[in-house]
């Protein structure tokens, strides 16, 4: 099977569905259902997640100082689809496959917003769709402002 | 567990309050169990200092996620086909999220009967963070 494995265990589920405050017992157990959106924890397997901290790789956060904000590091998440071709349990595992899809520009208040496509497509071992996930970016243009006014 | 089309009518409404004062620590829960550690979302000294914000803020994923509860605990975790939204702000600690489902309408597919519904969750000022469409199946 190609694609970046991401076992599905029921012990993640469990800690997913309590992070985001949810208890419905079809979460929970051996055979757990995966909540909606779970299919985003599995940048716990991308050996190259960069918004995980590596032993022997700088971070970028704060230590002894402030930490760096990358550059282009302002991105947001402005959208997030799914859709369902089948329910996710535990004990089985998909195959995650990355596209990127169209990108975009708007003007923004402070100067132009550049918008972006990942799409990510999780099969299962018999290369069936299960879950097709789409993400939007959006990253100012040009050098990271302050952002006072965000509130 | 789904529902039928004689359970549901276009107009009505399911309203939960998601999170009633966000706390840090909820957050920290989400990057844990998701794998998104972002320094934005937990780290105070990197949000204010390094990143310009006037503070960390949940992961627009969080306010997804919880969103997601109002439309399970409708019609079932196996029923859906669909879930997508937009960030339109910035969810705080300190925030107290409500989320608002809404029958659009009811289709009659090949596949059998499915049922659009509108999403909104909005903070304690009623301001919109999310925004919002999904679909599920209903029974035969």
């Amino acid at each position: 099977m190609t694609g970046q494995s991401f076992p599905v265990e029921a012990g993640h589920i469990l800690m997913f569905a309590r992070a985001i405050g949810d208890e419905n017992p079809a979460y929970q157990g051996e055979t757990a259902l995966a909540p909606p959106t779970f299919t985003m924890a599995s940048a716990h397997h991308d050996p190259d997640y960069h918004l995980r901290p590596k032993p022997g790789e700088e971070w970028f956060g704060s230590g002894a100082g402030p930490g760096v904000m990358a550059e282009g590091g302002g991105g947001l998440h402005a959208e997030q689809h799914f859709e369902y071709h089948r329910p996710v349990r535990a004990g089985e595992t998909l195959y995650a496959h990355f596209t990127l899809g169209r990108s975009w520009e708007k003007q923004g208040r402070s100067g132009r917003l550049l918008f972006s496509e990942r799409i990510t497509e999780y099969r299962d071992a018999d290369g069936e769709p299960v879950v097709s996930a789409k993400t939007v970016a959006v990253v100012p243009e040009g050098p990271a402002t302050r952002k006072e006014d965000a509130r | 567990m789904s529902l039928s089309p004689d359970d549901i009518k276009v107009g009505e409404t399911r309203e939960s309050v998601l999170v009633d004062d966000l706390k840090r620590t909820r957050i920290v829960q989400y990057a844990g169990a998701s794998g998104d550690f972002n320094p934005l979302h937990t780290d105070e000294r990197f949000a204010v200092e390094a990143a310009g914000y006037p503070g960390v803020f949940a992961h627009g994923m969080l306010t997804m996620g919880m969103t997601g509860r109002v439309l399970t605990d409708w019609v079932g975790p196996e029923s859906l086909l669909r879930f997508g939204v937009r960030f339109k702000a910035q969810v705080w600690p300190g925030d107290t999220l409500t989320a608002t489902a809404t029958v659009e309408s009811v289709e009659e597919t090949p596949a059998g009967p499915v049922a659009h519904f509108s999403l909104r969750t909005l903070n304690q000022d009623g301001a919109e963070v999310v925004t919002g469409t999904a679909a599920a199946r209903l029974e035969q």
